[in-house]
């Protein structure tokens, strides 16, 4: 029971830590990209208790229900949203002396646990008995549905290569440094097509992840909040960190996948469970980097466009790419 | 196909140079200013509040009546003889006493209208911004220098001057009239007598 | 819900209400949708959320001057420009002659004002389509001119600084150096904003081959300014009736080209707003280099000013199209009436021609592209 607990407690921790950190980052990033400062002032300096501040604002605000909302669905949405991203957690190799549960089919139940994303952001948007809501909860349900598909099929070009499901075993793959005789053994560096399949999976887990150019449900200038709209207080905190964590996990996903995990990239130089923690983290949080980088830069794509990137372009390169890696294992 | 190539290097081309441009911001500095710690220089002539040196102004009700909102208040009372109120600075003779003198800065809209007719440029506006208030009736300033019993006096006296004056043409306006009717009584006596002399020539003969 | 059953295709319809609190359209602008899934089938405008009787207002004026405040306050965002119109009126009503100097002052900062209208017009459409980044980088080169015009003027939005054959104030000594060093580092701005949004692929794809207004139609709904000309019609009141000193100056009218979509879409409107900037920039190197150094900058005329009976209309270019200003003179020394034709009124009157069949994305696209100034609707 006390492993349980403790096992529980781990990567809750991990997400609320980084979620603070993280919120806080991207209003500093955002700031540094147009020229500001960002938060300043909350705890000295740079302002970095600005998001323990706003997380005891939205503490005490006052829970608004809409009167003509569906009261149930309308306070089950964000746990249920938070819930599906914590449980995926369970999975993510931290480092190589902890992982929430050792399971065979480690990729298998992470994307199917996301997947219960879909189902609380269309609650959410529904419940809300809101038109802009209806409409932003409608867009991210086709996205999310639509762009599970190239996600789960670079993640199969990964597997294929790796040989495993289980995402303790694919970081294990890649320790080492014997690629080109200097590289580290990350899969990305392993094969050609690899390479396609991460461009494929990063553009994938943007518009998984609503982020910018793909952030069409919560696209604040037309749906003015999306799904969000009618949501305030505790429960629209429960919601920023249960994307937060999406972003997260799916960064944690890729480095795992692709980067070689909590492998450090020298060698055995700084090598350790608790390195090899740092270097997780690190290697997640930089392409939460790219994320806010890419947000802080482009607009975004509209619904009927975001529909076709996926469909006429994503989904057949990455079913071909599938293919093609398939091949090279093969002749090579 | 190939135009399908051509057409995705594009757009990722046009987002690297895209990225490239926010990174390069990234690591510039920042130009904005941290507010109550840093406070920007306003120009010499910012129009940012109205300022009246009451000094200097002579109660002409010039800048009340340019005003498109109406958001300057002028009362003022005329100095008895006894009092001088000497001189403005530009060398103008003050003649009135100014019992009020109230700009409601919330009426106010900066066009600077009120500044230009002044003819001893004794309104003008000075670059100073920060004077929010909790209670719009704290955005009218008072600038009358005169105390209430200095008004009240002041009205008085220039009441009782108005009175006497009053009166004074009243008494001269009724010994004019005292005199006219005298003279028309004369006037009349005068044909009298002389109709009458006439009468009694005529009915001599 | 209200739903609406549509005659033509028997589907669903959603009435849905944009605005009057809405984060894209651009003030206090109601517009009310109908929606079939997402796709709009009629678009109905509301306005007078921000009515202000300007015009009742001016004739309630006692003076002809202190109506100039007030028509600060119908654009906001170009504010000189509005002013600029007013004053002519009033010149060539009165017949009255304005100094050199004046003109070129004049000339100078209502051309400065119109790259700080279209700096913030661009902005704000990069932002309904999600880009962030460049509306406050456009910002900061707008402060900048927001700083040389309060150091001129003394005011930052709303100047009051045109007056009836003159100025309100002389330019500071420091007037060309500081217009002169903003031209030199604004040019490579304008290059930066092509990168990071003009040329954007992403930005190409939302605003090209939408809400194309085809010339026959621009001219059946009398747009004008830069709606216009991003169709392709070379039409410039600076140049095609030209006044204050217009006609001393060498510039281009661009015009949209249709280069990466249909002539008249959205990036086309945009573009022109883009390359009128850098026209805008010329003009001002010339108006500079010829402005006289010294001279007065109010002509003499009688304080109060009394036109003779009669009505003039007077256009002038804003950065927003043709604003015309038409005035009935009664002899008072008040106009007895005025009339502004808005171009934002006019180009809103668009709306619902140019964007049947898009969907809502676009709709927001659409609106930033006519650029209104709600303000200036409604006034």
């Amino acid at each position: 029971m006390a492993a349980i607990l403790i096992h529980a407690a781990i990567p809750l921790t991990i997400i609320l830590v980084y979620a603070l950190v993280a919120i806080w980052g991207e209003r500093k990033i955002a700031g540094f990209i147009q020229d500001r400062l960002g938060p300043m002032r909350v705890g000295g300096w740079h302002g970095w208790a600005q998001s323990i501040a706003d997380l005891l604002k939205l503490i005490q605000k006052e829970d608004i229900i809409p009167t003509n909302a569906s009261r149930f669905l309308f306070k089950f949405a964000p746990f249920m949203m938070f819930a599906a991203s914590y449980a995926a957690f369970a999975v993510i190799p931290f480092s190589s002396a902890y992982i929430g549960s050792m399971i065979n089919i480690g990729v298998f139940y992470l994307l199917a646990v996301t997947s219960i994303l879909t189902l609380s952001v269309i609650m959410a948007g529904w419940a809300s008995n809101n038109k802009w809501s209806l409409l932003g909860g409608m867009r991210s349900a086709a996205q999310m549905v639509s762009y599970e598909v190239p996600t789960i099929a670079t993640v199969l070009t990964v597997v294929l290569v790796a040989g495993s499901l289980n995402l303790m075993t694919v970081t294990e793959m890649q320790a080492g440094n014997d690629t080109l005789g200097f590289l580290p053994n990350w899969l990305i560096f392993q094969n050609p097509f690899l390479i396609v399949a991460f461009i494929i999976f990063f553009i994938s887990i943007l518009a998984e992840s609503h982020r910018v150019p793909f952030d069409l449900p919560e696209s604040e200038s037309e749906l003015v909040g999306g799904y969000q709209t009618e949501y305030s207080g505790m429960r629209w905190a429960m919601f920023m960190l249960a994307e937060y964590a999406d972003m997260l996990l799916l960064s944690l996903l890729g480095a795992t996948l692709f980067f070689g995990g909590w492998n450090s990239p020298f060698g055995d130089f700084m090598g350790g469970p608790a390195w090899g923690f740092f270097w997780f983290m690190l290697k997640g949080l930089l392409l939460v980097f790219v994320m806010m980088w890419i947000r802080w830069t482009l607009p975004r794509y509209r619904v009927d466009q975001l529909m076709h990137i996926c469909w006429n372009i994503l989904i057949p390169l990455s079913f071909i790419n599938l293919v093609l890696t398939a091949l090279w294992e093969v002749i090579f | 196909m190939l135009n399908a190539v051509k057409q995705s290097w594009l757009t990722f081309k046009s987002i690297f140079t895209g990225m490239g441009v926010t990174i390069r911001h990234f690591f510039g500095p920042s130009v904005t200013l941290r507010y109550p710690e840093e406070r920007m220089e306003l120009p010499k002539g910012a129009r940012a509040r109205l300022f009246v040196n009451i000094d200097d102004c002579i109660g002409c009700n010039l800048c009340a009546r340019a005003c498109p909102v109406n958001c300057i208040d002028i009362e003022t009372v005329a100095a008895t003889k006894d009092v001088d109120l000497g001189k403005t600075s530009t060398g103008n003779p003050k003649r009135f006493w100014l019992t009020r003198f109230d700009i409601d800065m919330a009426k106010c809209m900066y066009c600077d209208l009120c500044v230009h007719p002044c003819p001893t440029n004794c309104i003008y506006m000075v670059p100073e911004y920060e004077y929010s208030e909790y209670d719009r009736s704290n955005l009218v300033y008072h600038f009358s220098n005169l105390e209430p019993e200095m008004v009240a006096e002041v009205k008085e006296k220039a009441e009782q001057e108005a009175e006497q004056k009053k009166r004074e043409r009243e008494e001269m306006m009724r010994k004019k009239a005292e005199e006219k009717a005298k003279k028309e009584l004369e006037e009349k006596k005068k044909a009298d007598e002389e109709a009458t002399k006439n009468e009694k020539e005529n009915g001599g003969e | 819900m209200i739903e609406v059953i549509s005659k033509e295709t028997g589907n669903k319809e959603m009435v849905i209400n944009m605005g009057p609190q809405h984060p894209s359209t651009h003030g206090v602008l109601r517009l009310e949708l109908v929606l079939d899934g997402e796709i709009i089938t009629k678009v109905r405008p509301h306005i007078g959320y921000l009515h202000r009787c300007f015009e009742k207002y001016a004739e309630q004026m006692d003076d002809y001057a202190k109506v100039i405040p007030y028509t600060d306050r119908m654009d906001y965002v170009s504010a000189i420009n509005q002013e600029h119109g007013y004053v002519i009126a009033l010149e060539r009503m009165l017949e009255l002659e304005v100094p050199e100097r004046v003109e070129y002052i004049r000339v100078i900062m209502a051309e400065l004002q119109r790259i700080a209208s279209h700096l913030l017009g661009i902005g704000a459409f990069g932002l309904d389509l999600g880009a962030f980044s460049p509306f406050l980088y456009l910002f900061t080169e707008r402060e900048k001119i927001l700083d040389i015009f309060e150091k001129v003027t003394g005011a930052r939005l709303l100047y009051n600084y045109f007056a009836v054959a003159g100025l309100m104030r002389d330019v500071h000594p420091e007037f060309k150096t500081d217009t002169a060093e903003f031209v030199k580092t604004f040019r490579p701005k304008i290059k930066e904003l092509n990168d990071l949004l003009s040329y954007n692929k992403i930005f190409i794809q939302r605003t090209a081959n939408i809400g194309v207004l085809p010339e026959k139609v621009a001219f059946n709904y009398a747009a004008s300014g830069p709606v216009l000309r991003g169709s392709g019609v070379k039409w410039d009141l600076r140049k095609n009736d030209p006044y204050s000193i217009y006609d001393r100056f060498e510039f281009d009218i661009p015009v949209g080209t249709g280069e990466v979509g249909t002539l008249g879409d959205c990036w086309d409107r945009y573009m022109v707003r883009v390359k009128e900037m850098e026209q805008s920039l010329r003009i001002i190197e010339q108006a500079l280099d010829g402005m006289p150094d010294e001279g007065d900058v109010m002509a003499a005329i009688p304080k109060r000013i009394r036109a003779k009976e009669g009505e003039i209309y007077v256009r002038t270019e804003s950065p927003r199209g043709e604003l015309g200003y038409y005035i009935v003179s009664d002899k008072s020394a008040s106009p007895f009436r005025v009339k502004a034709r808005a171009p934002s009124f006019v180009h809103l009157s668009l709306l619902p021609a140019i964007s049947r069949g898009s969907l809502i994305a676009d709709m927001v696209a659409i609106v930033g592209s006519i650029d209104i100034v709600l303000g200036e609707v409604d006034r």
